[in-house]
């Protein structure tokens, strides 16, 4: 169902299996800080997990320990509903927030008596806030086949009863409050009538909950809008009537997780926790498909096609976040001409190069790049929140630069844009000219930085991806795919040379001819082939290199290194003394010119751009980085 | 599903909501008999268990459960039903 999208908190990746044992850990580690709490809270956790949080929170409290970084906050829970579940939650929920959360309860059911008592435990404790958690059924809006002017009385009753205890939760405990929207019940008396009878329940919310934003309007207090909450899930998800009567749960725990995240939204935004800059990546992500290979005219982007509009719809929300005074900044694997094209050429791209802040089009590592973004901006890293198709980039910001929220995307772009905005990451309490001015004191010049140096250590990311990568030759069943990868890739290719299908039979069965058919498997599952290559005799004992082409998803890997080891031990076991590369220059292939020099071979010739490249197969071969798989050979390595 | 293998997942659930690895999930065991078995930790324990097993309960179904082996046995013949 659409709603186990925020029940289920999805834009946060799933809790380590081992997470109850990791939460015990944290209480005799004498390293462990806000840090790892926050590390651990950056998961979607059920309401168990929540508590072991919780528990974890509070045995380090117990033992004095400090939980810096997160920023403290004392909140008062007070309502007409069961507090017990809620506590737990809500301290479990805070530190992926940045909130060391501290909570003092109201007694049961006594939310005028913790108002209005000086000495009343929440008012004592001099809270930063008081979450006033009333459901429609705790607040003085009885129902009834009123009239509008009665109605309206019955309505301004219930919000001058709200404004009373937020007066005297502000004068007896020194603290802001906030307040609850009312998210009505499925049920309805009329029917549709119900909007128009103005005694209804559904009608009395409505009322009350306009009447409530008014009055709250200006103020220091927050609205917590749980009847947006509740639509967005559905009523009658929300409601159960068997927990409310059972356990006067005031919706159902299902959504425990979900609430104790907006709470600790607006806690967060209100200690100035919201996210501040969205980085964005840019093949698959801003639009569909690679613009290095399928060029302005192959990505897909609008045009009434439903993958094009769901692009169409990241880019909208971008743009709407800017407007907002959110940072908009690129970092994508592309070469900054080629990924620059679409923002000033393509005529459906919402997003053009004067909306972004900083523009990194680079073969670097996004780690590297994503902290240099942050720095130019003089934001934090917890300002950040990187948006990338690729659960690959995703893993490596999560381990490197574990600050920057990377949501979780699901495999379909049509969600993407519904994703960001279910995570909440730019939640604001306030909104002034200045925030709406924010984003162009940044310059949007779409600037590129040169980088400095590497962050974080790539070789033990890569290894942690458990990659196996796959080599068959040429064959029946690949021969579709071998032929499109043959035909549409550009960057990756060093000669560009394009085959048809029957050409590329030809070369399954000629037996003079080397080939190669690389697929890649890591932790996030199977890339599909990644890479073709056709070696061809080419004088004694020497293979020429026909055709070399990789998937740029799989840059930075080694795969190419472990291609040429491939290449080379196949060579060898064959009797073949050297292989010879060549690189045709096109428009497009600029990144591969120097693949070969990369990979050891030496320069033997050059004319007008194009080179050739030489190396002996009894030259060591680059070492072996992941777990191979062969199939299909009739000779192989020793 | 074997009734063994309910007994096993249900150890497992009745750690996972407790946070206590020394609970061992037995047909005799009661709540009175598990630190922290409240009403509300039974809510807890009644959603996990229909989220682990995929199953759901009518309110009159749990309402008399008397001990885990009465749940082990409501679970055993949801699954069968």
């Amino acid at each position: 169902m659409s709603n186990e999208l925020y029940a289920n908190l999805a834009w946060l990746p799933q809790p380590p299996a081992d997470f109850r044992n990791r939460c015990r850990a944290l209480a005799d580690d004498p390293d462990a800080d806000g840090r790892h709490l926050a590390s651990l809270g950056t998961c979607a956790l059920n309401e168990n997990r929540l508590r072991q949080l919780a528990e974890a929170i509070r045995t380090l409290r117990a033992r004095d320990r400090s939980l810096a970084p997160l920023t403290p906050f004392t909140l008062g829970v007070v309502g007409n509903v069961t507090l017990e579940p809620l506590v737990p939650a809500l301290i479990g929920s805070a530190p992926r927030h940045g909130i060391a959360l501290e909570c003092v309860e109201g007694d049961f059911a006594q939310t005028v008596q913790e108002a209005m008592s000086p000495d009343s435990r929440i008012n004592r404790a001099r809270p930063d806030a008081v979450l006033l958690a009333l459901d429609f059924r705790g607040l003085p809006l009885a129902s009834g086949l009123y009239d509008e002017e009665t109605a309206r009385g019955v309505v301004a009753a219930a919000v001058a009863h709200v404004d009373a205890l937020r007066a005297a939760f502000r004068a007896n405990g020194g603290a802001r409050v906030i307040v609850q929207t009312l998210a009505p019940p499925p049920e309805s008396a009329f029917g549709s009538f119900d909007r128009i009878m103005p005694g209804t329940v559904r009608s009395l919310c409505a009322a009350f909950n306009a009447a409530l934003v008014e009055s709250v309007r200006g103020s220091d207090d927050v609205v917590l809008d749980v009847a947006a909450l509740a639509e967005t899930v559905g009523l009658a998800d929300w409601h159960s009537p068997r927990q409310w009567n059972v356990a006067k749960l005031p919706f159902d725990a299902r959504f425990l997780p979900l609430y104790a995240d907006h709470v600790c939204r607006v806690v967060g935004a209100l200690r100035g926790k919201s996210r501040r800059c969205l980085i964005l990546d840019l093949d698959n992500t801003v639009w569909g498909g690679v613009i290095g290979d399928d060029g302005l005219e192959g990505i897909v982007l609008g045009q009434g096609d439903w993958t094009g509009e769901a692009f169409l719809d990241v880019q909208r929300a971008a743009l709407a976040l800017r407007e907002r005074g959110i940072v908009l900044a690129v970092s994508s694997k592309n070469d900054d001409a080629v990924a620059r094209r679409p923002f000033a050429e393509h005529p459906d791209m919402l997003l053009r190069e004067e909306h972004i802040a900083v523009f990194q089009a680079n073969w670097n590592d996004k780690a590297t790049n994503i902290a240099a973004i942050a720095e130019a901006l003089s934001l934090g890293l917890d300002a950040m929140v990187f948006l990338d198709d690729n659960p690959v980039e995703r893993g490596l910001i999560r381990e490197t630069l574990p600050q920057v929220a990377v949501p979780e995307l699901p495999d379909d772009p049509a969600l993407y844009a519904r994703t960001l905005a279910a995570a909440g990451y730019f939640e604001a309490v306030t909104f002034s000219e200045e925030d709406r001015r924010r984003a162009s004191f940044y310059a949007d010049n779409a600037r590129r930085l040169a980088l400095q140096g590497q962050i974080g250590d790539l070789d033990a990311y890569l290894r942690s991806l458990q990659m196996r990568i796959v080599f068959r030759p040429f064959d029946a069943t690949g021969r579709g795919r071998i032929t499109q990868l043959i035909n549409k890739s550009n960057q990756f290719n060093l000669t560009t040379r394009r085959y048809d299908e029957a050409e590329v039979a030809a070369f399954e069965a000629d037996p003079q001819a080397f080939t190669l058919q690389v697929r890649l498997v890591d932790t996030y599952g199977d890339n599909g082939m990644i890479s073709v290559i056709i070696c061809r005799p080419a004088g004694e004992r020497t293979w020429e290199i026909d055709t070399w082409l990789m998937s740029c998803r799989v840059l930075g890997r080694r795969v190419e290194h472990m291609v040429l080891r491939e290449i080379v031990m196949q060579a060898r076991a064959r009797g073949i003394e050297r292989l010879v590369g060549r690189y045709l220059p096109t428009e497009r292939n600029g990144m591969v010119r120097e693949h070969y020099a990369k990979l050891g071979f030496r320069l033997a010739a050059e004319a007008d751009g194009a080179t050739t490249w030489e190396l002996d197969t009894a030259a060591e071969p680059p070492e072996e980085s992941m777990e191979v798989e062969r199939a299909g050979f009739d000779l192989t390595p020793a | 599903m074997s009734l063994d293998d309910i007994y096993q997942r249900l150890t497992e659930i009745l750690r996972e909501v407790f946070d206590d690895d020394t609970v061992v999930a037995r047909p005799d065991l009661t709540a009175d008999q598990v630190a922290g078995w409240d009403s509300f930790a039974h809510l807890r324990v009644i959603f996990t268990v229909e989220q682990a097993f995929g199953v759901s309960f009518a309110a009159s179904e749990i309402s008399g459960l008397k001990n885990v082996g009465e749940l082990a046995q409501l679970i055993a013949a949801k699954r069968k039903g």
